[in-house]
């Protein structure tokens, strides 16, 4: 078995103190993109924000899932993020000090995944930004097709897919759309998008350097949740192509794209898989939306939206209108894309 | 052995600092529920969430409101315990708080407001209905427990006692419930035979209490 009862090894000094460590790291090494809030230090800030007039992005959930939801801060895209412990929700005062940091007066929109710790501390911090008269909007993002069935769309988890929404939203308010219309264009890209999963191996937090599933060495778990959650299938290990045609046929079963349309795809590490087996799930992915007839507008590959070390990726397909391929086209400088 | 009938602030924080003690002690036991159906942090976050509380609470200057202990402890609490717990019992404290922010002491009758208004908190926050395998389970026959002694005139130990005895079945009974929210809402099926953390940990907020009136 895979996971059972041996610990795993992290880079870490102090399992109490990874994510204050990685704040710093991230704020000694992107000096010019991004700022902590000396009265919240688990604020990380736009260098850029706020700016008068323009409508704040927030963007937050517990950590472990880097780049996102932090990596995704920057002109363009999200004006600041709160930041949990790992898979754990930030509380509401970090989520409202990050509001009031980027709040420049055209109210600020709250994008998130569709869990219950995170919807009920971002309602929070919604209830206490308005009693200092700053108007909040909230999208919550729910873009895994193995989480609930399509009946039930509204309970699906919110994954990879959020990178879309994202761009899309961190775009319309960049170009100065108002609040409503930002809100528009995150909850437009959130109903274009459908993602899932699989996972070859577990994952461990640092507080128990414990496995938390384990996976015998010829199984895969197909549905896997970016916290480790059960999927939809427990199967066996089979080749890159059969496991990309497994997740395709339901994530396109629901999207549906007419031949001739344009789509975007992002195959996502969930944190411990290569790029080398990342592309080549992505050239096996193309393959099959061209032979659909499907025009990819734009592909990206590599770690987006991740699961500490666990090893397995996502594919998300967004359906491309004019408008979001506009906005997928314009300019962002998330901060840890940016520095080369 | 009677117990007291009244309680003050004083008394009150005392008993959440019971209620600390208590939830630190099982915290492991907690845990474990909660690997079983969720992602196994339940008994971290409730320790975690409780002893900010009791040092917010701490931190206040005297004399001491129920209001400002409320407000204190549901700040700590939010702000240190993480995931869905936080904003829970933070709703707790603060919808309970608000039911009694006039009183000087806390009879049965204002007792069972503070913690019928605490429930309406919880439906409200968690979007949760009884029967969803949620800490309502326990919660709500709790409620209806102290409802009942109240009308039969019971003494405020005895209407305890029998809160604590009607959440603690809440709580067993969630065992054959399939859960609706949150994260053990995603195994459906699976979730069944095993009881709600989030509801066990409730049945021992109310037992905590039961003993600490009845010690006085």
């Amino acid at each position: 078995m895979r996971g059972g009862n041996k610990m795993t090894k992290k880079l870490i000094n102090d399992a109490g103190t990874v994510i204050d460590e990685m704040l710093a790291g991230i704020v000694a090494a992107h000096p010019r993109h991004v700022r902590l809030l000396d009265h919240s230090p688990r604020s990380l800030i736009s260098a850029g924000a706020p700016r008068p007039g323009k409508v704040g992005i927030v963007v937050g959930g517990g950590s472990g899932h880097e780049p996102g939801f932090l990596g995704y801060v920057g002109r363009g895209m999200a004006d600041g993020a709160a930041v949990g412990n790992p898979f754990a929700s930030p509380g509401p005062d970090p989520i409202v000090a990050t509001t009031k940091a980027v709040h420049g007066g055209a109210g600020v929109l709250y994008i998130i995944g569709n869990y219950a710790g995170d919807v009920m501390n971002f309602e929070m911090a919604a209830e206490l930004a308005e009693l200092e008269s700053i108007t909040t909007r909230t999208v919550v993002v729910t873009d895994d097709v193995a989480s609930a069935p399509i009946s039930e769309a509204g309970r699906r988890r919110g994954v990879a897919g959020a990178v879309f929404v994202f761009k899309a939203a961190g775009a319309a308010a960049d170009m100065g759309r108002d609040l409503s219309g930002v809100a528009q264009v995150a909850e437009m890209a959130n109903a274009s998008v459908r993602t899932m999963g699989v996972a070859l191996e577990p994952c461990s937090l640092p507080a128990t350097l414990k496995h938390n599933f384990t996976l015998s060495a010829d199984e895969l778990e197909l549905g896997i949740g970016i916290h480790g959650e059960p999927g939809v299938e427990r199967g066996p290990m089979r080749p890159a192509d059969a496991v990309a045609d497994a997740i395709l046929d339901r994530v396109l079963a629901e999207l549906d794209p007419p031949p001739g349309s344009d789509v975007a795809v992002l195959v996502n590490g969930m944190g411990g898989t290569p790029l080398m087996e990342l592309y080549i799930v992505a050239r096996h992915v193309l393959d099959r939306l061209s032979r659909r007839n499907l025009a990819i507008h734009r592909c990206l590959v590599g770690n987006f939206l991740t699961a500490l070390e666990m090893a397995g990726c996502s594919i998300s397909v967004i359906k491309l209108n004019d408008e979001l391929k506009v906005l997928l086209d314009y300019p962002a400088e998330p901060v840890l894309f940016r520095d080369f | 052995m009677d117990g007291i009938e009244e309680i003050t602030p004083a008394d009150f924080v005392a008993l959440l600092r019971l209620v600390c003690q208590r939830i630190a002690a099982e915290q492991d036991w907690l845990s474990e529920l909660d690997r079983a159906i969720g992602d196994g942090d339940h008994g971290s976050s409730m320790a975690r969430g409780w002893q900010a509380a009791l040092d917010a609470v701490d931190a206040l200057p005297e004399p001491l409101s129920f209001s400002a202990v409320c407000a204190a402890a549901a700040r700590g609490f939010v702000n240190s315990a993480g995931g869905a717990t936080g904003p829970l019992y933070a709703t707790i404290l603060m919808r309970g708080g608000a039911a009694v922010k006039d009183r000087e002491m806390l009879d049965l009758g204002a007792l069972a407001s503070f913690f019928d208004a605490a429930g309406r908190g919880i439906r409200e926050r968690g979007k949760s209905e009884p029967g969803d395998k949620t800490m309502l389970d326990a919660w709500l026959p709790a409620v209806a427990a102290l409802d009942a002694a109240r009308t039969d005139h019971k003494k405020l130990a005895e209407a305890l006692n029998d809160a604590a005895e009607a959440a603690e079945k809440g709580a067993e009974a969630t065992r054959h419930m399939a859960a609706r929210l949150g994260r053990a809402s995603r195994l459906g099926a699976r979730s069944q035979g095993h009881i709600d953390p989030g509801a066990a940990s409730a049945a021992l907020l109310f037992r905590t209490f039961a003993q600490g009136v009845t010690e006085g």
